[in-house]
């Protein structure tokens, strides 16, 4: 390949290793990254472990989906069908749409991204394990519990996007129960796999590994998860509120008692959109993988496909509305949804310009994976133009809710998601497993699977445009569909056919000839450099990266690599360490310990989902006895597994450099996990604080007149007690630094003391004035507020007590204070919500 | 012509600038579409003008639009300073600066093609309906 040679490409290797010193290192190492054996197994966190079970969970649950899919296509391929009954269809498209979206293509992208994330990164784990191992298994225990409810008739079957009121008035039955608190459940896994893996991305790179070398990979996934931060939350929001109205008849969604369900379309589609480009950009970022490798040259336009993912990112938050044009919103309104979602079309345009670009400009070579990225590019091209099309709102207004919709939807989630992804397993199969998957069993599939996707989708369009609406189980004989139905229903078994040959080929067993060689594409990025399969520490020592493609352009660098010549060769503690650097320039900063296999994870996750589970059929004495079971776990997790403080308080990590082993404030991961998770959860708060205004713009009187407010005293007692605690804890921080104990427990006491307070003058506001939250959509939206403020005090004065107990147990010291820096940093965000709560419920109808 | 000058503290780089003009871009939508609901579910005449709003529209086109220019020149100035030229790809600050410039730039014309999006519905359409 051509290559310009660089001033850092001349760089010297790091002097050698005596070989027999380096054998005892590697031993060492293997040591404290083993994976546990027999029954343990089970306990184990590494992302080795971990992203594997995540990607077969995921993939499971994509083939459970897909038939459900071939159960509907049976059911319309002729007209009049009895196959199915009208509720059983209504069932199974739901969780048709339900499992692929929340347990397939969401799910899918955290597990590859936690199985590869660090490999590219040089990092030996993400930097918190046991959050991927608790996510894996509530994704597990939640996608189980969603789909198991099927087999018993009780299903949602309100479609995947459960509009009210058809799912608060006209459905009985758990069915959307299940969903709301199911798939709630699932998205916790969601939002712990965002933090980890923005942590992982910025604070865990390679050092050198500067922002402008990173692989475009993880650029992706960066602008990914911070989606998900923002998506997710609103969702969370929405089910809340809908679980409210559907248990307890608060009446959010129902118009007669001043509800409306377009709020609900508006949180919903507000995660639901983004969402589409959250499944999409990481399939890209496989490509933008692949395409380098195989065209055996840089991608071309680096800086381009950067803006094209950031820019993706940013646009997607705003077109939610495209989804609501028939809704009767002001067509001015429509206007700027419609501009806003022509213009997204510029950024994906962008990025595969430059895939293609740097196909013809290099000299691309074929294989399966290659042959994926094509046609997967190819068809979402296509489901891209009818995008262009449906986004302009006089054809939404014809096509809205036909198989037109349904065609394009598929053609860009297939052709954006299932076959980039299918490309990065033939591409990644060696690095995972050590086998090679077989190029012929590859290019059959393809086949069969591109003729079968486009035998069935295409003549969805047709149908669509005929007159089909979406969501029948039924057409009559004279609507002149019969055809393109048969048509669609033989293609979508064509399309079975070639995924069951993938499936094959990917489960059979594989003889020695198949032994994938090490780097077996030749590729340049740094994932390559490990043993195929990769061994449980994830890379020998970690290296000094100076390029964007690593192993094209730094000599000798995986001998180096594998002689332990650079950072962090040894485990001389047996504890399990990697490197945290700077988010900008990757400068060491610190050597992570992080911690090892655990059972606590997975008790926790039990027990959480005990909560969403028992929560469902309103057994509240058994859901919060979990809940109780669950925050004792996390607390005993959080005790035993996180900032604990050194016996070596600096560690020399090689090459002479020596890095601290405990950081507390900005530069620690914990802190940047704190920040990331309180955005999301202020991201769902504001969901709410949107509600109130939202109930305001669409009400001629809001408040309305005849129902009491909460006043103006409690609200604005209960914000002043949370400033006045908030102060003492910043003081109590402080006080502990200077080492002062008795005031800092005397500070956090009295903190803790005015928290309580505060919760309960929050609460008093409507209760004092007597709000009946199942009246009226008014007291109903105070009421959520409020008790979302308080709760999160009451969260606040548990984190208070758990520092109190960390110093008085010896474990927070004046120099080793990440909980209570953390604990503040959560206590900021509580005071603003706080501010904001006190504001809109008892000042803004002063004004309003 | 004048070579742009290297800065001499070019590690002072920080993520959030990437995401700058999008954000001015998010602030125009949700602003105006915020303004332009309201007004048409509270306040607009039975015929539907929204007048005022277009006006409104207008100046925050302006502003939004010069947000974003100035971060536009700023991100032009950083992608051409000292000697490097794309793809930036070297293992230096230098570089590394210069290709923040790059994508801040890039970023922003997609948020100013964007911007202008949103406000020309505001020039084309008259009336809530």
């Amino acid at each position: 390949m051509s290559r310009d040679v660089k001033a850092s490409d001349q760089q010297p290797s790091p002097p050698p290793v005596d070989a027999a010193v380096a054998k005892q290192q590697a031993m060492r190492l293997l040591k404290a990254w083993e994976t546990p054996k027999g029954w343990r197994y089970w306990s184990a966190v590494n992302n080795t472990e971990v992203g594997l079970w995540y990607t077969i969970c995921a993939f499971t649950f994509f083939l459970f989906g897909g038939c459900l899919a071939l159960l509907m296509r049976v059911q319309l391929a002729f007209p009049d069908s009895s196959f199915l009954s009208a509720d059983q269809y209504n069932q199974v498209f739901t969780m048709h749409g339900s499992v692929m979206m929340f347990l397939f293509a969401v799910p899918i992208l955290e597990a590859i991204s936690i199985l590869l994330i660090p490999q590219m990164m040089g990092a030996r784990d993400l930097p918190f394990p046991r959050l991927s191992a608790y996510g894996f298994w509530c994704f597990l225990i939640g996608g189980v519990f969603v789909c198991g409810s099927l087999f018993f008739g009780a299903a949602p079957r309100g479609g995947w996007f459960m509009y009210p009121p058809m799912t608060t008035q006209y459905q009985d039955g758990v069915g959307a129960d299940i969903w709301l608190l199911g798939l709630s459940f699932i998205e916790i896994a969601s939002i712990a796999a965002a933090i980890e893996l923005i942590v992982g991305v910025l604070k865990c790179r390679p050092p050198g590994m500067r922002l402008n070398l990173i692989p475009l990979y993880a650029w992706y996934i960066l602008v990914v998860a911070a989606m998900i931060l923002f998506a997710f939350p609103p969702l969370i929001a929405g089910d809340l509120l809908m679980e409210l109205e559907r248990a307890l008849d608060w009446p959010f969604f129902d118009p007669g008692r001043g509800g409306d369900p377009i709020y609900w379309q508006h949180l919903f589609w507000i995660f639901g959109h983004p969402e589409v480009y959250i499944v999409f950009l990481p399939s890209i970022a496989l490509v933008a993988m692949i395409v380098p490798t195989f065209a055996k040259m840089p991608m071309v336009g680096y800086t381009w496909v950067v803006l094209a993912a950031v820019g993706t990112g940013f646009l997607s938050f705003g077109l939610w509305v495209h989804h609501m044009f028939t809704t009767g919103l002001p067509a001015i309104s429509l206007g700027i949804f419609s501009a806003a979602s022509e213009a997204v079309a510029i950024p994906t345009g962008i990025q595969l310009f430059c895939f293609m670009a740097t196909l013809l400009v290099g000299r691309a070579t074929r294989s399966a994976s290659m042959l994926f990225v094509l046609g997967g590019l190819a068809t979402f091209i296509l489901g891209g133009l009818t995008g262009v099309m449906v986004a302009i709102a006089p054809f939404d207004d014809q096509a809205h809710d036909t198989y037109f919709i349904v065609g394009h939807l598929h053609y860009v989630l297939i052709g954006g998601t299932i076959f980039p992804i299918i490309a990065g397993v033939y591409y990644f199969y060696p690095l995972v497993s050590g086998k090679m998957l077989s190029e012929r069993l590859g290019t059959i599939s393809f086949w069969t699977m591109l003729v079968g996707f486009h035998v069935t989708f295409f003549p969805m369009h047709l149908a669509g445009l005929w007159g089909m609406p979406r969501r029948i189980y039924l057409y009559p004989e004279d609507l002149g569909v019969e055809g393109v139905n048969l048509i669609s229903t033989v293609g979508a078994f064509v399309l079975a056919a070639g995924l069951l040959v993938f499936l094959w080929d990917v489960i059979r067993p594989k003889g020695r000839s198949e032994k994938a060689d090490r780097n077996p594409w030749n590729a340049g990025t740094l994932e390559w450099i490990g043993e195929a399969a990769s061994k449980p520490w994830g890379i020998r020592s970690i290296p000094i990266i100076r390029s964007r493609y690593p192993l094209w352009d730094q000599p000798n660098l995986m001998r180096d690599v594998d002689e332990g010549r650079y950072y962090l060769p040894d485990a001389e503690e047996g504890f399990r360490e990697t490197l945290v650097t700077s988010a900008v320039d990757a400068v060491p900063l610190q050597c992570l310990r992080v911690p090892g296999p655990t059972f606590l994870t997975l008790w926790a996750a039990v027990f959480t989902g005990g909560v969403f589970i028992f929560g469902t059929y309103h057994w509240y004495w058994a859901a919060g006895s979990c809940g109780l079971l669950a925050a004792a776990t996390i607390v005993g997790w959080l005790w035993t597994g996180t900032a604990s403080v050194p016996a070596l308080e600096r560690k020399d990590v090689g090459l002479g450099v020596e890095l601290p082993t405990y950081v507390s404030g900005p530069g620690s991961v914990g802190w940047w996990a704190m920040m990331i998770a309180m955005i999301g959860d202020l991201t769902a708060y504001v969901s709410l604080v949107f509600g109130y205004f939202f109930y305001w713009t669409v009400h001629e009187e809001f408040p309305p007149q005849g129902i009491r407010g909460p006043g103006l005293a409690a609200p604005l007692a209960g914000l002043a007690a949370t400033a006045l605690s908030w102060g003492l804890l910043v003081a109590a921080r402080s006080l502990q630094r200077r080492q002062r104990g008795t005031a800092f427990y005397a500070c956090a006491s009295a903190s803790t003391l005015l928290a309580l307070c505060a919760a309960l003058l929050f609460v008093a506001g409507p209760w004092r004035y007597d709000m009946d939250p199942t009246a009226h959509v008014y007291p109903a939206i105070v009421w959520v507020l409020v008790l979302w403020t308080a709760l999160h005090l009451v969260v606040g004065i548990l984190m208070q007590l758990y520092c109190v107990a960390r110093r008085l147990a010896g474990k927070m010291t004046p120099q080793f204070d990440a909980d209570v820096v953390n604990v503040t940093l959560y206590w900021h965000f509580l005071l603003l919500m706080s501010l904001m709560t006190a504001l809109t419920v008892s000042l803004f109808p002063l004004v309003s | 012509m004048k070579q742009p000058r290297l800065p001499e503290r070019p590690h002072g780089d920080h993520l959030g600038w990437l995401a700058v003009s999008p954000l001015v871009w998010a602030a125009h939508l949700l602003i105006s579409y915020c303004a332009v609901a309201i007004y048409c579910a509270k306040y607009a005449p039975p015929d539907g003008e929204v007048t005022e709003v277009r006006w409104a529209v207008l100046v925050l086109t302006v502003l939004a639009l010069a947000v974003i220019g100035w971060v536009a020149r700023l991100g032009y100035v950083r992608h051409r300073s000292g000697q490097g030229i794309a793809p930036h790809d070297h293992d230096t600050e230098e570089d590394r600066h210069r290709f923040f410039g790059l994508a801040t730039f890039f970023l922003s014309l997609l948020s100013g093609v964007a911007t202008l999006f949103t406000a020309l519905v505001f020039f084309m359409m008259e009336t809530c309906h």
